[in-house]
Parts: structure tokens; C-alpha cells; sequence
């Protein structure tokens, strides 16, 4: 992160606490972290002074499987003699013929693309001796620019998923394993007798090379169809676009020079929500970036959030609106005068638009891909009446192939099949029978094509009502192409051969239409048409760089047409509504088999395995839900549809109003995915779920008239308690509120901060001149002349959006442990990012506060490990030695930052105990992913593979915390010795940070004045997380500031 | 002819000689008959108990200590609570058998048998926990002793958990060796009343060729009394060491300087109570009612009540530190962890428990009533079973970083370890009580000698004279 530092300024160090003291003027700001505190009732004191709220946990094991394993473990005992007898015996060989540029022990990255819902994202993929272990953003790409966010980086876990479809699969009759060459056989002979009768059916596609396949297929067989569905798409910007500027187009923000931004129900930070969430980020973040001691102006944000999300989390203010009365606020932003709200007043919606006005060219209007086409209409009449079209927000033409709009095209479908006018249908990827509107019954319309093709990369709940299905190729083992949110178009190059018998769409189409080819030949052939005269050379730089240069489409010309007043009415407003999201971790259910993902904290809710029926607290204490008591299972009602699921009570959800998240209640798809339901009875089984997770299937009331919100017939308390799995959730406190006293967070608005901002840096060093002062000893610690490592978390500009989570967990083979050890609080993730509300529970303010091993030069889990496990490098790193740990914990307990995490089982899987332990039915069905040994098909030990060969998996009984990325500090050391010289600022990037869309994260050498981790130290804004406790962190937080407009009450934040 | 008067002494009561006191004691080994549907019931409970902690012990090593409750952030709990009661429990024997004796208390001599065993068998019920509650116990066991390795990796000195195996390991040893020592004369009589010839062999070893000659007796005397001096500075070293394992770390609610008097005064109190449990069963299921007496437990009770007050004068402390300090940490955690809030009920019950309840000792009365002083020692065994689960698990669940506060639930298998090792301890208990002198005989006679005034006591009628011992 570049600085200023003013050259005049020679304040002291501000990184110094007096957080009592200044402070004392802020009486009454107390944070709390879930409404059950505070709460008083008496359920919950019952609730909290239960000793076993969770008695099912209990007893785990019993007579006969404890018996078992006593046997297993004795007769496996004898046979490791025997490996050369019934054991394959493995042959270490090098190789003959070296890989190009391999060196053994160095990974090697290779810029790629990973498509999500067709967007493409580009990518710098790392690879250790041919296998890929990890996905980093590419710094060349617009839609990355570095960063990376959780579905990109969690593809890699994809890639080795036992669970994938590995083989092509006849299931005429029965299921029977086939080959590529039948398959295609029997299709072309189905496609040349079908007569046209024929359709395609596939997610978003933005592929240039798989769509013009498509259409050289389609114009082959005269009067096949081509549908595009995506569960949680795009379409409704797509159609708001049609109808203000009379075309489809996609919408590109340019939050660089946005100073006023209001999103509509727009998560623009959310990447599973927008396709260009992270260029999104970035620029956001830039614009509010507040360094040094210069009052930079910070950008200000109004959300409208229909569920506290995360652009409602970073907002100087923010209005809980139900989704289906956003269009009234936006009408309202446009023609002051119409119905508000009850959330909104007239007053604070006037200062918005006047700030809007103020800022007219610069500022932005964003509405959230689940508002309807109406919303999206009006937002672009806001941005063309603030002058924003060009400068804020640009159109170009759609980057999806085939914008026919995500409902009505899957009906039309759905049509045909009941119909009787498909012969034919192929299925790429995607899961219809799952996830299509529910009227339309899909999976017995689908039945309906007498041939019938899926092509996935896993068996779901759509495969098994098709007669036939094949396997489709990760992105990691695929050449094909794409193009981003923006336009951009780029070559996704294969990191490995495929596992199993995986093929690209482009590949599967250019069978069918009787020309096969490698996948390879087909995008190079359709770039050699657009790349000129120059193409190998073109090519292999567009291929290296990760994007294909002038790509980019340029903005369309357009003109506004119509107006508001042209609008249809908005449909009469639900008395209770139901709202349909993607969800924040696994999206529409398509990661639904990724561990990583589901045991993803998600933002706010801090939920992992399971969906909620998420409302506000008043809405809950009117379905006599008791606040108190967490978890109560609700039945919620829509039309003749309704699902069983738990309540999950959020503070900042506007009232009568129920936001449920789609992808969970799966029955197929994978053993990660699937824990719903019994495959025998087809019920769900509540106890199984309440144990190992799963949530409902909200998409089984969702509709083609309420895609994305719904009225709520009724919804009724069950009077059953479900058991949730949230890392931040039922607090033991009862009625505790945190007080700043804690000195865990600095939070101010800018105004109050750059008042008196010396006096209060005078006060915080004097105060840390005294904390420090009180040492017995000199400090003598450090006193090598060598590079000192710290960093710098900035929590003004950290959006929670989790992609350093995944980012830690990837690189440092952190284990997923499952349902059951989450609910016991052993989940295992280094970092973890801290949610705390403050103000009212209303419409609460949210500071996020990512938290990991700070490595305190004082550290108090050195002196208490009675085996030095723990022990300090003259670098200043606290380092766990892994294998010299022997699990006293001790370390743990004294650490008050408590970011160290236990391994109280065989997590890592590297002996089987870990899958026997949660019981006897993950033998057949388990919901972690599965132990890394297991061989799955032609012996390959996929999981094992996903490992970063640089970091050690921990076995059980080990503790472990984040290291800085030790092995990223070794590698940078061992290259600049090479090199003979220091290793220079920057070089070393930590996983986390390298994740980060915000550069919210600076690591590097604190010695080093001129580092850049040095100067974000000296940041006014910089302090020390418990400072008093005399832990001296490496690791510096920095205050998060908010700026309000003056003229809104209540303000963001407490003045 | 014998006097017949009754001793109305308060230590020895009854018609007693030193064969009485050979046969009250001494035919307990060598009888099997003496042990009656008691003995039967207790040891084969015991040995279930025994059964199930083995059980426990292999799924737990099998497993991984995620078997038990222990979460993030609270990572210690029923393991170190139930070491440190276990600990606490042994005290009482020391205390008997050194201080008492150093101090001259004659009535010791009654009791320090049984409360040494008492602390050998909890010191190592207790010495099971911080071994297994351990990540790696097969590593542990050896990498937390200063053993020369090829690595040259040391332990890490500066660890209170370090200094704890120091502390328990010379704890045991020398309590194993001032009992053994103290059995040697004794394993002497019960060999001579033997007449199997395995129990000759077996406690002709064991009793190391003692003859009861002048020298053994010097030699004895000696030994004795420098073990004594050893144990001495043990009964406060060891629980104060164990102690530090809190008052050294950084987390509210442990940081206090009144843990290490705090802790003795506890496992004294705690020991002195299990001791009380103890004695009142054996007294009456063996009649030994002469021997141990009302006034013995009439004198355990005033000691018992006397370190239940230190301990509630601890308490005060914790509350006063938690205010007068201004630490917002150690208030909260005294405030809203441990005054109110969920788990305010472990706290008021061991209030209840260690405070209140036995200020009923104050009544004479109760303290010589066998009900009475049960359900009391019951009572403060529980209560300081629930101290340590306030001070440990409690203390963890709520931690600086708000939002690491989680809460903690035991499962099955931390009370079954619990069950276990009370089952453990009962189990060698009653073995002990079938296989070793319950009463230290050669000191209850050295007593009835100075209670006749430096007489020895008459022979009993039907042995001839001159065939007395």
C-alpha cells in the first residue's frame, strides 16, 4: 500500500493506546456481538445454564463400533509387513524428460481464468510439480487486479473432489459406466433423427469459443434451441437495462471516481452477488482510503439493504428496507414525494438526494441483481439524471452470449419439454431439477425428452433423471475462454491433465456436431479469427498474461428511453415477504460440495453448513419466536410450497420480511453437498441435519412469478429448536455489553477524529509511553540487525468478504472439521474475521475486525509451553513448532487474542480416526471431505494432492496458529540470498494479503523505515489490539472511520 | 489379672493391648473374613470404575482428546479440574503424616495410615490428567522431562506446567516413600501373625528384614523424621506450584497473587474432608470406632473449618481484586462470569458448598456426628470440585477478545474419565484396606504406650505370661 507521509510531520509514534482516556467522551458505545445477549429472558438464562443444550453429542460412539475399531486397529497392526505382498509397492521416478522450467521444489504460476456463472476471472494459478494447490489473483487482469475472492480460490479444492463424475455414465437402463465414444455415438445418432426437436440448456455463457460452438450447432439442426438459466443470474440488470435504454447491457461500475454511492439492495461487494465485486472493492476502498495525518476525503456510501449484507457493513449509513419497498426509495430519489418506508424518513431521503445532487458525475446508484428489472431501470434514470452514465457507470454490450432472461427462458423450456417438443436435450453443466423455479416442475418436464444428456463435473440431483451423463473437466484441467464482468476476454489454460474423463463444453459440442477436437485447437482456432495477423505471438502473450489485450468491449452509446412513469406499477406490496439470495459461501448450491466453502463463516450471519430464515428481531418476537433462544425452527409458507428450516434472528434485517439463502437442502451432488435426505423414504432426515448440516432448499419456493421475492403465505414457530453452527453466535454472556473499556476496537468518525487530532495522539502516546514504561526490563528482544516482520490490518477498509479466510486456509492446509466441531467451536481457521454490532439493534453499525496470530514480541504463550513449542525467531515471528508441540493447550489459554486453534482430533485426516470418530453414518455419507488417503478411483489420492507441499499438515494433538506465512518469508530469504542482496519491501506477500481486494493487509519489515508496513504503523489510526496487556503485537490494527453525512440522523456512528 | 478398664482416653478408647490392637488392625490382612458385604460392594464398584477409566483412557488416546468438551477458547477443563482436585485431595495425607508429625500431634497417629494412601492413590488419579488431557500423551510422557536428547531440546523451564511435573512427580516419590517407609514395621508384625506361606514371603519382602531391634528402631526413627522434613515444604510447594499453572497466566480471573495460599488452604481443606469420608465407613464397617475416634474427626472438622475459612477469605480476595484493581477484565470476569450470568450457579454453589455448609462445624455437636460430618465432607469435596471448574473453565470461556467468548458443555466422556478415576481411587482404597495395615499399629501402640503413662499395657488373659510379644 503506497503512502504520504507529510515530511514535516515529526509527531511521535501514534501507534499508542490510551483508548480509556479518549474515549471517555464516548460513554454509551457498547458493542455486542448477538442479540441473545441482549436479551435478559429467562429461556435463555435456561438455555445458557443448561449444562448439555446439545445432548446428541453426547454419546458418539458406541459398544459395537468402539469394538470394531479395536479389532480394525489390531489386525491392521500386523499388515504393515506385509506391504510388498497385498500392498502396492510405489515407485518414486524421476523423470526422464524434465517439464519445461521445472525445478523441483519451486511452484511455478500460470495465469488462467476460472469461469463462475460464465464470468470469467482471471487468475495466476500455483503449481507444485504438476499439481495445482493454489489460485492467486492475477495483478494483469481488471477484474482481479491481485485479489482474488473465496469461489476462485476454492476451485482448487473443486478440482480434487473425490466426489466428481469420472466417468461417462449410460443410465437407460440402470446405471451402467460407458465411454465418450458410445456416448457420442448415441447422441449424434439422437441429434440426426431428432429433427430439429433439440435443445441446449446451459448456465450464463460468455465464452466466445463455446458460444459460437453452440450456434454453429444450432444452425446445423434448424429449429434447435439454445437457453441460458442461471438460478441467480444477471438477467433481471440485463432487462432494467432493456427497459431504460431499449437494449440489454451490462452494467460496469467505476467506483474510482464515485465520492456518493448508493446501492439499491446492491451488495456490489459481495463476489457472489456481482460478477466485478473485487475491481468493485478496490475502487470503493480507494476512494474512502484515509492515510497519515492528511484529512483524505472519504467517499460516502447509503445502502438500502433488505439483509444486512456487506455493503450495509462498510456504509457510513445504512436503512434496513424491505427488498420488495427499494423501488419506492428509489422512486423517492427521483421524484421526492412518493410513499416511504416506515425505515426511512422523508428527511434523511432528501439529504441523500441532495447529496446525490452535490455530487452529480460522481456519484452512483447501484441495484442488486435480485431487485426486479424495475429497480435496475430506475437506478439507470438516477445515475442519467445525476449525470453519472460515462463517468460512474459505463454499458456495454452484454457479456453473456444468449440474454434471454433467466426465468421465462428455463419456462420456455420447461414449456417445450411438457409439450412434447424436445427429442432431444442437452444439459451443460448446471442442476436444473434443483434449482429451477418450482412450478415449472422441472424434473418431470425433463423426463419428458426421450433423450437426455447432463454434462457435469458432478452427479447432482439433475443427473439422475437423465439418461445419460458425462463428465465435465474443472477449469484447472480445461483450455477454454471468457470474458469478465467488463468485457474482458481471456484464455483459461489447463494447470493438469484431466483427472478423469473430463471435457470442456466447447470440446462436448464440437463431438456433437461430428468434428471433435482438443479443447486447445478449438479456442486457438476461434482467436485466430479476431487476433490478426500476428497470432502465435498474440496468442502465447494472452495466454501468458491471463487476458487478451483490447479485448475489452468499448462502452455502448445509449440513450435513455422511457421514464419512470412508463415503469409497470410495482406489484402490490407483500404483507410479509420472502427473499431469495445467493448465497454468500456457496453461492446458488454449485459449491455446495466444497468443504472450504461450506465451513465458510458466512459475513454477519457467521453461519457455516446451513441456510436460515433470517429476519429482524421485532418480526421474530411477532412469530413468538423467543429472542433469547437461538435457533428456533420455523415453517415458512409460500403459495402451496413451504420449508422447515431454522430461524436465524439478525439484527439490521428490515421487519416482516425473510431473507433465505438458496444452495442448501441438497439430496445429490456429492457427500459434502448431500445430508438431507434419506434416499430411501425421501425425507428429510432433521436430526442428521441438525448434526452435519445442510439447511432447507428455499428453491423449493421460489416460483417464476417470485424469483426473487416472494409473498409469504405464513410462517409458523415449530417449537423445535434447530442447532445452528455460527463461529460468532450464542454468546455465554447474558447481559454483558462490551464496553470500548476493552480496548479491542477504534472506531470514529472521520469529523471527530481529525478534531483535536493531536491532543489525542499526544494523550494515546503518552498513554503507550506509560504502558511501556512499566516493563522491569530494558528491551533487549530484538536487538538483531536483521528484518523485523509486522504488519498492518486496516480495518477502515476491510469489507469482511472472507477471501482471506479461504486465501490462510489454502495455503496453510488448514483442515475443514465439519458440522459437529464447529458447534463445539474447534473449527480451525487461523484468521477469522470478527463481527461486532454497535449502536441499536435496529439498524445496528457493523466494525469488522480481521483477527490472527499477531505475534506479540511479548507473547504469552512462549513462557507457558512447558516443551518450547512455541518460541519467538529473532525476526520477530512467534513460531509454532508443530512437531515439538505435544498439546498442553496452555498456550492457548494465555493467548488473548485466543487466534490459536487445536487439532482435539485427526482433522487433517492423515489417519483415518477423524471420519470414525463422528460416527457410524459418515462411513457412507460423510460432510467433511473426506480423509485425504482415501484412493478414489484408479488409486489416485486426490485430496491429498490439494496440499501446499511448502507448509506441514498438522496431525491430531497439535496446536496451531497463522505463522506470517513462514514458508512465503523462507522462499523470499532464499532467493535474496541468491541474489546477494536484502530482500526488498513487497517481496514477501502473505496469502491473506495477497487475497485482499482492499489492501486492507501490509506486511513487511517494521526495521525498515521506509517499508511500507512501517509507515502504515505510523498511521495515527494505528494501535495495538490490548495494548495494556504489554503483548506488544506485531500485528497493528488501524481505526476504522466513518463518514456520515451531517445532515442524516441518527448518524453511522455515536458522536 | 488384666485390668479390665476401659481407656477413656480420647485417641484410644475401649478395653485395648497391643494384641488387641495386632488383632483390630493386623487380622484385616490377614482375615479375609473381617471383610464383610461392605468391602465386596465398594471394591467391586471401584473396580468398574476401574474399568471404565481403562476404557475411557484407550478411546481417549485412540481418539484424541476432541472426545472431551475441551473447545476453543476453552481448552482446559474437566482435565485440569479434576487434576487439581485429585491434588487437592492427596494434601490432607501429607499434612497428617509430616506436619502433624513434626509438630507432635500424637493423634495422627491414628489416621496418617489410610490419608497417605489417600494421597498416593489421588496423586495418581490426578497424575493421569495432565499426562492424558495432552495432545500427544505418547510424546508427552517423556518430552516434559529434562532427558538429554541427540537435539539438544530442553524442556521449557520457565513453564509453570514444567515446574508441575516437578512439583508432582517429588510429590509422589517422597509420599510413596514416607508410606512405605512407615509400613516397614508393620509389613514386620503382619509377617510374624501370618501363618500362609505366601503372605509370610510376600511380607517378609516387603518388610526388608526388620527384626524391631534397637538400631532398626533408631535407624527408623531417623528416616522418618527427615522424610517428614521433606513432605513438609511439599504440602505447600505443590499446590502452590500448581497454582502458578493459573496465577501465572495472563487470563482474567486467574492473574491473582492469593492462588498459591488459596490453593493449599483448598486442597488441605478438600483433603481433610476426603479423610473425613473416609475414617467414618472404615470406623464403623470395621470397628475401628476405638481407634479413630470422635475426637479424631471432632479435630478434622475444626482443621476442615479452619481452611474452609481461608479458602472463603480467598474468595473475598478474588471479589475485592476484581473491584479494587479497576481492571475491567478481571471485574467482568467476577461480575457478569462468575456473580451472575449462566454459569453464576457453579459459583453460588460452591459458596454454598465451601462457605457456608461447613460453618456448621462450629457446633460441637455436629462435628462428633458421624451424618453430620458425611454429608459435610460430601458437600465440601463437591464444592471444591466446582472452585476449580469456576476458576478454569469459567475463566476461559470469556476472554480480552469479546468475540472469542464461547460457551463450553462437557460430553459423556469427561464424566466417565471422572467416574473412572473415583472409581480408580475407591478401588485401591479397598485393596489397600484388604492387603495393608489401614492403621499404622506399631504407632497406636507407641501411642497407648504414652497414653498408660509409659506403661505397657497388660497382657491379655487367655496368653500365658511370658509368652507376650
Amino acid at each position: 500500500m503506497s503512502n504520504n507521509p507529510d515530511p514535516n510531520h515529526n509527531q511521535p509514534k501514534p501507534d499508542v493506546d490510551a483508548m480509556r482516556k479518549s474515549l471517555a467522551g464516548k460513554k454509551g458505545r457498547t458493542y455486542w456481538r448477538a442479540l441473545e445477549e441482549l436479551s435478559d429472558s429467562p429461556e435463555f438464562d435456561r438455555f445458557l445454564a443448561d449444562e448439555f443444550p446439545n445432548r446428541s453429542t453426547l454419546m458418539q460412539i458406541n459398544r459395537r463400533d468402539m469394538l470394531r475399531f479395536m479389532g480394525a486397529s489390531l489386525a491392521l497392526a500386523g499388515l504393515s509387513g506385509c506391504r510388498s505382498v497385498f500392498l502396492p509397492v510405489d515407485k518414486v521416478v524421476p523423470y526422464v524428460k524434465a517439464p519445461e522450467e521445472l525445478v523441483y521444489g519451486e511452484p511455478l504460476f500460470y495465469a488462467t481464468t476460472m469461469t463462475r456463472a460464465g464470468y470469467g476471472f482471471g487468475v495466476l494459478a500455483e503449481q507444485h510439480e504438476g499439481r495445482p494447490t493454489r489460485i492467486e489473483g492475477n495483478p494483469d487482469h481488471p477484474e482481479s487486479l491481485g485479489a482474488v475472492d473465496i469461489f476462485s480460490q476454492a476451485e482448487v479444492l473443486n478440482l480434487y473432489d473425490p466426489d466428481r463424475l469420472q466417468n461417462v455414465m449410460d443410465q437407460r437402463d440402470g446405471s451402467l459406466l460407458s465411454t465418450w465414444d458410445e456416448f457420442l455415438a448415441e447422441a449424434r445418432k439422437q441429434l440426426a433423427a431428432s429433427k430439429g426437436k433439440v435443445r441446449i440448456l446451459t448456465g450464463a455463457v460468455t465464452s466466445p469459443t463455446t458460444s459460437a460452438l453452440i450456434r454453429r450447432l444450432l444452425a446445423a439442426h434448424p429449429g434447435a434451441v439454445w437457453h441460458s438459466y442461471e438460478p441467480a443470474g444477471q438477467s433481471n440488470a440485463f432487462a432494467g437495462a432493456k427497459l431504460a435504454l431499449g437494449k440489454p447491457a451490462s452494467t460496469v461500475y467505476d467506483l474510482k471516481n464515485a465520492k456518493v454511492v448508493v446501492t439499491l439492495d446492491g451488495d456490489f461487494l459481495n463476489p457472489a452477488e456481482f460478477p466485478g465485486s473485487l475491481r468493485s472493492a478496490r475502487d470503493f476502498i480507494d476512494g474512502r482510503r484515509v492515510q497519515g495525518r492528511d484529512r483524505t476525503p472519504m467517499n460516502r456510501l447509503y445502502a438500502f439493504e433488505s439483509a444486512p449484507g456487506l455493503v450495509g457493513a462498510i456504509a457510513d449509513h445504512r436503512w434496513p428496507v424491505r427488498a420488495s419497498d427499494i423501488r419506492s426509495v428509489a422512486e423517492a430519489l427521483l421524484n421526492p414525494g412518493g410513499p416511504l418506508p416506515k425505515t426511512v424518513t422523508a428527511d434523511n431521503l432528501a439529504a441523500v438526494a441532495a447529496d446525490l445532487q452535490a455530487n452529480r458525475g460522481s456519484s452512483l446508484v447501484v441495484a442488486g441483481p435480485h431487485m426486479s428489472p424495475e429497480v435496475h431501470a430506475l437506478a439507470i434514470y438516477l445515475n442519467n439524471s445525476l449525470g453519472n452514465i460515462g463517468k460512474t457507470v459505463r454499458f456495454i454490450t452484454p457479456v453473456e452470449e444468449n440474454v434471454v432472461h433467466g426465468a421465462s427462458d428455463i419456462k420456455g423450456l420447461a414449456d417445450a419439454l411438457n409439450a412434447g417438443e424436445v427429442e432431444v436435450l442437452f444439459i451443460l453443466g448446471g442442476n436444473p431439477a434443483y434449482d429451477a423455479p418450482s412450478d415449472l416442475r422441472f424434473a418431470e418436464a425433463l423426463q419428458k425428452a426421450p433423450f437426455r444428456a447432463h454434462f457435469t463435473s458432478h452427479a447432482n440431483e439433475t443427473t439422475v433423471f437423465c439418461n445419460w451423463a458425462a463428465p465435465k473437466a474443472n477449469d484447472l484441467e480445461s483450455w477454454t475462454d471468457s470474458r469478465s464482468a467488463d468485457g474482458t476476454a481471456s484464455i483459461t489454460q489447463p494447470l493438469i491433465a484431466p483427472f478423469f474423463e473430463g471435457r470442456t463444453d466447447a470440446e462436448l459440442i464440437a463431438a456433437l456436431a461430428g468434428s471433435p477436437a482438443g479443447g486447445y485447437d478449438l479456442v486457438r482456432a476461434q482467436w485466430k479469427r479476431s487476433m490478426g495477423a500476428n497470432f502465435e505471438e498474440t496468442w502465447r502473450r494472452s495466454v501468458h498474461k491471463g487476458i487478451i489485450d483490447g479485448s475489452a468491449p468499448k462502452s455502448m452509446a445509449v440513450a435513455v428511453t422511457g421514464s419512470p412513469a412508463s415503469l409497470a406499477p410495482p406489484p402490490p406490496s407483500p404483507r410479509q415477504e420472502v427473499v431469495f439470495r445467493a448465497d454468500p459461501s456457496i453461492l446458488d448450491g454449485r459449491y455446495g460440495n466444497n468443504g472450504w466453502l461450506q465451513e465458510l463463516p458466512k459475513p454477519l450471519t457467521k453461519l457455516t453448513w446451513d441456510n436460515a430464515v433470517i429476519m429482524s428481531p421485532a418480526t421474530a418476537q411477532a412469530l413468538g419466536l423467543n429472542l433469547a433462544v437461538p435457533d428456533e425452527m420455523v415453517k415458512l409458507i409460500v403459495g402451496d410450497s413451504y420449508i422447515v428450516g431454522s430461524s436465524y434472528v439478525a439484527a439490521g434485517h428490515p421487519d416482516d420480511s425473510f431473507t433465505v439463502h438458496l444452495g442448501y437442502g441438497r439430496t445429490a451432488g456429492g457427500t459434502v453437498a448431500s445430508c438431507g435426505m434419506d434416499p430411501n423414504t425421501l425425507q428429510f432426515e432433521q436430526e442428521r441435519i441438525n448434526e452435519h448440516g445442510g439447511g432447507f432448499n428455499a428453491y423449493a419456493l421460489r416460483t417464476t412469478s417470485g424469483m426473487d421475492v416472494a409473498e409469504a403465505s405464513s410462517i409458523e414457530k415449530l417449537g423445535d429448536l434447530w442447532s445452528l453452527a455460527s463461529t460468532q453466535g450464542h454468546s455465554p454472556f447474558d447481559d454483558v455489553h462490551i464496553t470500548d473499556e476493552r480496548q479491542v476496537l477504534r472506531d470514529f468518525t472521520v469529523d471527530d477524529f481529525f478534531t483535536n487530532l493531536d491532543e489525542r495522539l499526544k494523550e494515546w502516546e503518552e498513554n503507550s509511553a506509560d504502558i511501556r514504561n512499566q516493563n522491569l526490563f530494558p528491551d533487549q528482544i530484538f536487538d538483531w540487525n536483521g528484518p523485523q516482520w509486522g504488519m498492518t490490518v486496516d480495518m477502515n477498509t476491510c469489507i469482511g468478504c472472507n477471501a482471506c479466510v479461504i486465501a490462510c486456509q489454502s495455503e496453510n492446509n488448514i483442515p475443514v472439521v465439519g458440522k459437529q466441531q464447529v458447534k463445539r467451536h474447534r473449527e480451525m481457521h487461523w484468521l477469522r474475521i470478527d463481527r461486532y454490532y454497535s449502536m441499536d439493534t435496529v439498524n445496528p453499525t457493523v466494525t469488522w475486525q480481521p483477527m490472527f496470530c499477531l505475534h506479540c514480541e511479548k507473547a504469552p504463550c512462549e513462557p507457558v509451553c512447558p516443551v518450547a513449542a512455541t518460541v519467538h525467531s529473532h525476526e520477530g515471528l512467534n513460531q509454532m513448532v508443530y512437531n515439538r508441540c505435544v498439546g498442553t493447550r496452555y498456550c492457548s489459554n494465555n493467548c488473548p487474542y485466543k487466534v490459536r486453534r487445536f487439532n482435539f482430533l485427526n482433522f487433517s485426516d492423515n489417519q483415518p480416526n477423524f471420519a470414525e470418530q463422528i460416527g457410524e453414518e459418515f462411513v457412507g455419507n460423510r460432510r467433511i471431505p473426506g480423509p485425504l488417503h482415501q484412493p478414489k478411483a484408479e488409486g489416485v489420492a486426490l485430496l491429498q494432492m490439494i496440499s501446499n507441499p511448502d507448509v506441514t499438515v498438522r496431525g491430531r494433538g497439535v496446536m496451531e496458529k497463522c505463522s506470517y506465512c513462514v514458508q512465503r518469508i523462507n522462499a523470499a530469504r532464499i532467493e535474496a540470498k541468491k541474489a546477494g542482496r536484502e530482500i526488498k519491501d513487497g517481496e514477501i506477500i502473505t496469502a491473506c494479503q495477497q487475497a485482499c481486494p482492499t489492501k486492507t493487509i501490509v506486511f513487511g519489515n517494521i526495521a525498515d523505515p521506509n517499508s511500507a508496513v512501517a509507515k502504515m504503523k505510523k498511521d495515527p489510526r494505528s494501535y495495538l489490539v490490548l495494548e495494556d496487556l504489554q503483548t506488544r503485537p506485531r500485528t497493528s490494527h488501524l481505526a476504522r472511520l466513518r463518514n456520515p453525512n451531517p445532515a442524516i440522523r441518527p448518524a453511522g456512528v455515536a458522536g | 489379672m488384666a485390668d479390665k478398664r476401659p481407656l477413656n482416653d480420647v485417641m484410644i478408647t475401649g478395653e485395648q493391648n497391643y494384641r488387641s490392637i495386632d488383632d483390630a488392625i493386623g487380622s484385616l490382612v490377614i482375615d479375609p473374613k473381617r471383610h464383610k458385604y461392605p468391602w465386596y460392594v465398594m471394591a467391586t464398584l471401584g473396580f468398574l470404575g476401574a474399568n471404565v477409566l481403562a476404557a475411557t483412557v484407550t478411546w481417549l488416546v485412540y481418539q484424541g482428546i476432541g472426545i472431551w468438551g475441551n473447545n476453543w477458547p476453552t481448552m482446559w477443563s474437566f482435565d485440569i479440574v479434576n487434576f487439581v482436585w485429585w491434588i487437592g485431595i492427596g494434601h490432607a495425607g501429607t499434612l497428617i503424616s509430616a506436619i502433624l508429625l513434626l509438630m507432635r500431634q500424637p493423634w495422627r497417629n491414628s489416621i496418617n495410615r489410610f490419608a497417605e494412601a489417600m494421597t498416593i492413590f489421588a496423586v495418581m488419579c490426578a497424575g493421569m490428567y495432565p499426562l492424558l488431557h495432552t495432545g500427544r500423551p505418547w510424546v508427552a510422557a517423556y518430552w516434559l522431562l529434562p532427558l538429554p536428547n541427540i537435539m539438544g531440546v530442553w524442556p521449557q523451564f520457565r513453564s509453570p506446567l514444567m515446574w508441575d511435573v516437578f512439583a508432582v512427580s517429588t510429590y509422589f516419590t517422597i509420599s510413596l516413600l514416607f508410606w512405605f517407609m512407615g509400613l516397614i514395621p508393620d509389613f514386620a508384625t503382619i509377617r510374624d501373625k501370618s501363618t500362609g506361606r505366601v503372605r509370610k514371603v510376600v511380607y517378609g519382602m516387603l518388610a526388608m528384614g526388620w527384626r524391631g531391634s534397637n538400631r532398626h528402631w533408631h535407624r527408623y526413627e531417623q528416616a522418618y523424621l527427615l522424610l517428614a522434613g521433606l513432605s513438609t515444604p511439599l504440602v505447600l510447594s505443590v499446590h502452590s506450584i500448581v497454582s502458578f499453572d493459573f496465577a501465572a497466566g495472563i487470563v482474567a480471573g486467574w492473574n491473582i497473587t492469593v492462588y498459591p495460599p488459596y490453593f493449599v488452604a483448598g486442597a488441605v481443606f478438600a483433603g481433610f474432608a476426603m479423610v473425613i469420608l473416609f475414617a467414618i465407613p472404615l470406623r464403623r464397617w470395621y470397628g475401628l470406632s476405638d481407634l479413630i475416634t470422635l475426637r479424631h474427626l471432632d479435630w478434622m472438622a475444626k482443621i476442615t473449618l479452619a481452611t474452609g475459612l481461608i479458602v472463603g477469605y480467598g474468595y473475598m480476595c478474588e471479589a475485592f481484586y476484581a473491584w479494587y484493581s479497576a481492571n475491567p477484565f478481571d471485574y467482568h470476569m467476577s461480575v457478569y462470569r462468575r456473580y451472575t450470568g449462566g454459569y453464576a450457579w457453579a459459583y453460588w454453589s460452591l459458596i454454598l458448598c465451601n462457605v457456608v455448609i461447613p460453618q456448621l462445624f462450629w457446633i460441637p455437636k455436629a462435628r462428633r456426628t458421624e451424618s453430620t460430618l458425611l454429608i459435610v465432607a460430601v458437600v465440601v469435596n463437591i464444592g471444591m470440585w466446582l472452585e476449580r471448574f469456576v476458576i478454569i473453565p469459567m475463566a476461559l470461556l470469556d476472554s480480552y477478545v469479546p468475540s472469542a467468548s464461547q460457551p463450553y458443555y462437557p460430553t459423556f466422556w469427561d464424566f466417565a474419565m471422572f467416574a473412572g478415576t473415583v472409581g480408580f481411587f475407591t478401588m485401591m482404597m479397598f485393596l489397600f484396606i484388604r492387603f495393608l495395615p489401614v492403621i499404622n499399629i506399631f504407632e497406636v501402640k507407641d501411642l497407648l504406650y504414652k497414653i498408660l503413662g509409659g506403661k505397657a499395657p497388660p497382657l491379655p488373659a487367655e496368653i500365658p505370661a511370658g509368652a507376650g510379644e
